[in-house]
């Protein structure tokens, strides 16, 4: 904490609590985190956990019945002083798990409706060449796939240039070569915004690829956070290594077939037999794991 | 030759009182689609009873409150200069009432069909109720304010009780179409009679069928723009 409020790091400190009622019974919601501001964070847990209420809190369409949100000096709510920032003056951009784009309007009107007065329209060009929307500006939303819907509604999100951007469960829908697509573009408008970005996902690999930091949610209450490579790799670590990551390539050498696996943003390559690749295909998760009987130890610095 | 005027004034009747109803309804529909207020269900109430009372209760007790005979209709009479029985003005009043779950029914299911992210989106993109209403929430339901509206016009054609409480039977002033049915067939013109009912047939299952082919996309170009 110390040295973050040296570097003049913005903290987003957050504490809600709120009874939820579903159709199984009550819950209660009581959330305390903080993280640092221009971090990609996913919030990971089972359904139910209460992960978009959080995103629908943040974004105030839900009221807490007690707690805060701050995001440095700006308080956006606060129960004890009666501070409730409405959502429209919050600037927070929010990508919805079902599109929510507007039928009515054309994809480049549902771009444009997201401008405030007198904002040029240059962001709205920017954001279709960087998400590559161009062939589809004058197309209705119900004529476009999965994929096309989810990054109009991700650019979308950006025309009021937001600081924070909620993402709730953003890619669950698409099959595969479409998700690693998408999971490119949310890197990349992250990085090229600076934004503050908060990520549903359960996929694992997923939030290794994307993420900063991980929070993980059980029945409202935050269970466990930290870095994501560690959250998924330590915990089972027992007198051997073992990784998680994604097969991203198969090559047949002789009797042998190497095959590379992305773990975290490191490629690993992993001798296989020919039985043991003939299980496994290109994007299949995959564990990998050493008895460490001789690791290597290498001296850094 | 019948009498066209009870037709023009049917159909001056339905007009006035579906414009005027549209203007009503949407923002009622809105509240009780949005609310969480206590007071709903008997807002909700009030608003279904023309579906089930006899008209003419309706009629009757409307009949009593603005007559001149009685202290609030001699206020509107003295003060206002509005006299409400027995003329066109209180008949558009008792059809706005009787006709009034037929617009708002359909356009608060609309409201309540739409996905709650629809609206949030537009609030998170900085946008006011107001906007979101006309540019958002109404577009995309075009189909509920049609059935409204036609249902709202269709009623009000077919009104019968109500009128003949409070307008009665004016020549060129509150004799409508049903009324003047009624009236032929009492003075035994069945020929005229007659007439009026085709008329009012024909028009009728138009209108009705109008609402069945474009919600059922019959003409999916004209009711529905995806």
């Amino acid at each position: 904490m110390e040295d973050t409020l040296l570097n003049w790091v913005v903290m987003i400190d957050i504490s809600l609590q709120k009874i939820l009622k579903s159709s199984t019974g009550e819950m209660k919601l009581d959330l305390k985190m903080q993280f640092e501001e221009g971090k990609l964070i996913t919030i990971y847990g089972k359904s139910g956990a209460g992960k978009s209420t959080l995103l629908m809190l943040l974004a105030g369409l839900m009221n807490p019945e007690k707690g805060y949100i701050s995001m440095g000096k700006d308080v956006w709510t606060d129960t004890s002083k009666h501070i409730f920032l409405p959502p429209q003056k919050r600037n927070i951009g929010f990508v919805f798990q079902e599109y929510a784009l507007f039928p009515n309007m054309t994809v480049r009107e549902n771009l444009c409706f997201g401008l405030g007065k007198g904002q040029p329209k240059a962001i709205v060009d920017k954001l279709v060449d960087i998400i590559d929307l161009g062939q589809l500006q004058n197309r209705k939303p119900n004529t476009l796939s999965g994929g096309q819907k989810q990054r109009v509604a991700l650019a979308r999100a950006l025309v009021s240039q937001p600081k924070m951007l909620l993402l709730d469960e953003p890619l669950s829908a698409l099959d595969h070569e479409m998700r690693l697509k998408l999971q490119s573009y949310i890197l990349e408008v992250h990085r090229e915004f600076g934004l503050t970005t908060l990520l549903i996902s359960h996929d694992v690999s997923e939030i290794i690829r994307l993420s900063d930091f991980m929070i993980e949610m059980d029945q409202g209450s935050v269970v466990r956070q930290g870095i994501p490579a560690d959250m998924f790799t330590n915990d089972r670590v027992n007198a051997k290594f073992q990784f998680t990551g994604e097969v991203i390539g198969m090559v047949k050498q002789d009797f042998i077939v190497i095959v590379t696996v992305l773990i975290g943003k490191d490629l690993v390559k992993v001798i296989a037999n020919d039985q043991e690749a003939s299980s496994l295909e290109i994007g299949d998760k995959v564990l990998i794991a050493s008895k460490a009987f001789n690791p290597i130890i290498h001296k850094i610095s | 030759m019948i009498d066209w005027n009870p037709l023009f004034l049917t159909f001056k009747l339905a007009l006035i009182t579906t414009v005027l109803l549209l203007i009503i309804s949407i923002p009622l529909a809105y509240w009780l689609a949005y609310t969480r207020s206590r007071i709903k269900p008997i807002a909700e109430t009030l608003v279904s009873m023309p579906l089930v009372l006899p008209p003419t209760v309706i009629g009757f007790y409307m009949l009593l409150a603005f007559s001149p005979s009685n202290a609030f209709g001699d206020w509107l009479d003295q003060w206002l200069g509005i006299r409400l029985v027995f003329s066109f003005e209180g008949l558009v009043l008792g059809s706005l009432i009787y006709s009034l779950p037929f617009m708002v029914h359909p356009i608060q299911a609309g409201f309540a069909n739409l996905s709650p992210s629809l609206q949030n989106a537009s609030y998170v993109m900085g946008k006011s109720k107001l906007t979101t209403l006309m540019r958002v929430l109404l577009p995309n339901m075009k189909p509920s304010l049609l059935t409204g509206i036609i249902l709202a016009f269709a009623h009000t054609i077919g009104e019968f009780g109500v009128v003949l409480m409070i307008g009665g039977n004016l020549s060129g002033k509150t004799r409508v179409a049903s009324i003047a049915i009624y009236d032929e067939v009492e003075s035994l013109n069945y020929a005229a009679a007659n007439s009026y009912s085709l008329i009012l047939f024909g028009i009728t299952f138009i209108i009705l069928l109008m609402v069945y082919l474009v919600n059922g996309g019959y003409f999916t170009k004209l009711g529905r723009d995806d």
